[in-house]
């Protein structure tokens, strides 16, 4: 799949906004290369996110959904220019990204990450107003003497109050979902545009995952940040974001408003992704659309990278990728099925006898 | 007003029951510094049954699993209770094994006052257990094939080396294992093949039990599915109940016919799957119903529940989930509820009274409204507790 359709037009996903994008990636491609020993070996490389174009409007929620491996945290790494892309370039409210140190700096204050892991992410030894007061000074956003109001007003802003009893605590001291909040409201403190969040509630305990993914929410709204949420939860995607990305093997495979992605999927692989979900309000045993695990990234399937798993594959998946079509509004799916010349005179088969024999 | 007491699960009708857990207590420590990390468990698993046992990270899940099955490791102690296990072994799904010992009627087996020679006898060929790391439990420098074989070996001596390579290859492939795989160590294999290879170790013997704690939770939900998939289809055709663990209550509703829910290390409540969706009786159980994201229907704004889990060694007092509870009462602060049947509830799960440990239940108020549901008559609401509580959800 590329995202350029045959018409020369680049899909772009993401939630659909008038204006300019806080952040817009274009033809984001990331192979990482393999190391090999010997002479003589060619040189291999990881296809790891391939031709993704993004933009992420402000006061928006767009959601990347996906198993592991399909280069979910890749793509958030890449807009957070933790990594080189291989090619492709990004746009911070539609200015062209530099190289320079000091637009990296920039660049950095403005798109915050916020990681998994809310043990490893803030420094034990340090407290939460060491934590919070450091970038206020690095970015010179506080005189001295606003350090300590500052640093409170960010507390509050992540629901973290009274903020007396936070601010003086340590890192073990308080419950994952405090650190998480804590995490986010460091990012605050530069006020950035864009918060990467990288499956930034899966291990905190189930109870307090809602409180996290509802401050997301409110930032959204009040600091109006463009706000990208990996995950691998399609019902916590469904919840938070506005649109959802469905990724496979290192391409989007599927993308559209969330709610339609879940209750009208139209790519096979988002289609197998539902019907493998939890759902307790199911009354029978779901059909599992298609088996099997995603392939290797090293040497993908030629043509749909889906193909091998895909209980509607026909000859041309095998051949050729699909370019991402419009199944309805604002929603596309990189699927032969939805191709005019492509699709099937009859109905998609029933996902039990497929044909793959081809 | 005076509490009612606990009841113990029915002993009338025992025929088809394979475990029973009985006012189980577990410490970590001894003496002034032992805290109590399960109390009073009391459980009744029915032969063939799935009971799920849903509840956050450190609320004891693994720790009662460890302890009936004798696997606790120091500091761990059981402090008080009884778990005991209605021995059938039954003849053999593959054709029974020549000189298979098969006593003449159920055998009730203290687990927790058996000696060592009757525990080996019991556990893995009677009481299996799956963890949820299989790289914790598979030995690195063996082939799978291998290690099937020595668990036959070593509990299937009548077995000849012929028999136990087949019935290896028969066990791998009831798991969706190739028999092109045999020859693999444990770590070339992914993390769903490893755990398929736990699940065919677990079952090798033909188990009445097995016990399962969170065996799917690190894998992708496609995989996660298909080895689900596989057991259920497993367990339709050995017959062998289940102790399936995990902190996805969403999943669990799916998969268990009836489900206990732990707070604390208590089991707060205990009810059918359905009824537990759709008419929970606890307040805890209901508030992590509402932390699940639905997959259909409107997008409902919900809250999780406030605060956060206790530590073992600061338990509020009470119902320790008061300072989270948004109906708590004067009296759950200082008095501890009891696991009983709700006073308004004549429902009874898989032949077992359902019951809640919540002092809005005993009949002395009316429950607020999400707390009284029918579960019956309810199947309009798709979204199960949750969506049609007003108090809790509006629109996002
Ligand atoms: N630094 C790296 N070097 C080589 N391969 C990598 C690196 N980081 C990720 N990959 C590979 O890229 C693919 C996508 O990984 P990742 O983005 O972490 O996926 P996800 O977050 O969806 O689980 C995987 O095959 C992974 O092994
Ligand atoms: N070896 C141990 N020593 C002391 N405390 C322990 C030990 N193992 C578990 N605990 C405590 O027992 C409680 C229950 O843990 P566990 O049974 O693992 O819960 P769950 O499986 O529900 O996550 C936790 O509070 C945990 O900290
Ligand atoms: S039908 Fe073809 S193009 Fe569509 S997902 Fe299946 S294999 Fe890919
Ligand atoms: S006993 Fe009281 S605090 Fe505990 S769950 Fe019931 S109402 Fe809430
Ligand atoms: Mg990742
Ligand atoms: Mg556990």
């Amino acid at each position: 799949m590329t995202a350029t359709l045959s018409d020369g037009t680049t899909v772009v996903h993401g939630p659909k906004r008038p204006g300019t994008p806080a952040l817009e990636a274009r033809h984001l491609t990331k192979h990482f290369p393999v190391h090999q020993f010997g002479p003589g070996r060619t040189r291999q490389v990881v296809h790891a996110v391939e031709d993704i174009s993004l933009a992420l409007p402000e006061a928006t929620v767009t959601a990347v959904v996906g198993e592991s491996g399909s280069g979910k945290s890749t793509l958030a790494r890449l807009l957070t220019q933790l990594i080189t892309p291989t090619s492709g370039e990004l746009l911070l409210d539609g200015v062209p990204v530099g190289r320079s140190a000091k637009a990296r700096r920039e660049y950095t204050r403005l798109v915050h990450l916020v990681l998994q892991d809310p043990f490893s992410s803030l420094n034990a030894v340090h407290s939460v107003r060491y934590h919070l007061e450091r970038p206020l000074k690095l970015h010179k956003r506080a005189s001295r003497d606003d350090l300590d109001t500052k640093a409170r007003q960010l507390l509050e802003r992540v629901s973290l109050s009274p903020s007396e009893r936070f601010i003086d605590q340590y890192p073990h001291e308080l419950s994952g979902g405090q650190r998480q909040r804590v995490a986010i409201a460091r990012g605050l403190a530069v006020e950035p545009r864009v918060l990467l969040a990288d499956e930034p509630v899966s291990m905190l305990d189930v109870s307090i995952r809602l409180g996290v993914l509802n401050l997301l929410d409110e930032l959204r709204e009040r600091e109006r940040l463009a706000i990208l949420y990996v995950t691998h939860d399609i019902a916590s995607a469904r919840y938070l974001a506005d649109t959802a990305l469905v990724m496979y093997a290192g391409q989007v495979v599927e993308s559209g408003p969330a709610t339609q992605i879940t209750d009208a999927p139209a790519h096979p692989y988002t289609q197998l992704l539902l019907s493998a979900a939890p759902d307790p309000a199911r009354t029978d045993p779901p059909v599992l659309r298609g088996r099997g695990a995603p392939p290797s990234l090293v040497n993908p399937p030629s043509g749909c990278r889906f193909h091998p798993r895909c209980p509607f594959a026909m000859a041309v998946c095998k051949e050729a990728a699909p370019p991402p079509l419009p199944v309805a509004t604002d929603q596309v799916a990189a699927c032969w099925l939805h191709s005019p010349e492509h699709a099937p005179k009859t109905n998609p088969p029933a996902a039990g006898n497929a044909a793959k024999d081809f | 007003m005076s509490a009612p007491t606990a009841v113990p699960a029915p002993r009338a009708e025992t025929a088809d029951i394979v475990l029973e857990v009985r006012d189980l207590c577990i410490d970590y420590g001894v003496g002034s510094s032992a805290v109590r990390a399960v109390t009073d468990a009391n459980l009744t698993l029915r032969r063939g049954e799935v009971l799920g046992l849903a509840g956050e990270s450190g609320s004891g899940k693994s720790t009662l699993a460890y302890g009936l099955t004798r696997l606790l490791r120091a500091p761990g102690v059981i402090s008080g209770g009884e778990v005991l296990f209605h021995n059938r072994p039954q003849n053999s799904a593959f054709g029974a094994a020549p000189g298979e010992v098969v006593p003449a009627a159920t055998e009730i087996v203290d687990l927790l006052g058996a000696d060592m020679a009757k525990l080996r006898e019991i556990r893995w060929s009677q009481l299996a257990v799956v963890f949820q790391s299989a790289m914790h439990a598979l030995n690195p420098v063996a082939r799978i094939d291998a290690q099937l074989t020595d668990v036959l070996k070593a509990h299937r001596a009548q077995m000849t080396a012929e028999q136990r390579r087949e019935r290896a290859v028969e066990l791998l492939r009831m798991v969706g294992i190739s028999a092109d795989r045999l020859r693999s160590y444990p770590h070339e294999l992914s993390g769903g093949m490893r755990q398929r290879v736990m699940i065919a170790m677990a079952l090798a013997l033909e188990p009445q039990v097995v016990i399962m704690d969170e065996p799917t939770t690190a894998l992708d939900v496609v995989t996660q599915r298909e080895i689900l998939e596989e057991l259920m289809q497993l367990r339709e055709r050995l017959g062998f109940a289940i102790i399936f663990i995990t902190h996805d209550l969403s999943l669990l509703i799916e998969l268990a016919d009836s489900i206990a829910i732990m707070y604390a290390g208590r089991i707060v409540e205990r009810a059918g799957a359905d009824e537990l969706f759709h008419a929970p009786r606890h307040p805890y159980s209901l508030g992590l119903l509402n932390s699940f994201p639905a997959l259909h229907g409107e997008k409902v704004r919900m809250e999780g529940i406030p605060g956060s889990p206790p530590s073992l060694t600061a338990l509020p007092g009470g119902c320790a989930f008061h300072p989270r509870c948004p109906y708590a009462m004067d009296r759950c602060r200082t008095d501890i509820p009891q696991l009983v049947p709700p006073a308004a509830d004549p429902g009874r799960a898989a032949g077992q009274p359902r019951v809640a440990a919540c002092w809005l239940q005993d009949g002395f108020q009316e429950p607020p409204a999400p707390l009284r549901r029918s579960a019956v008559g309810n199947n309009g609401d798709s979204n199960g507790a949750r969506g049609a509580d007003e108090t809790h959800g509006s629109e996002l």
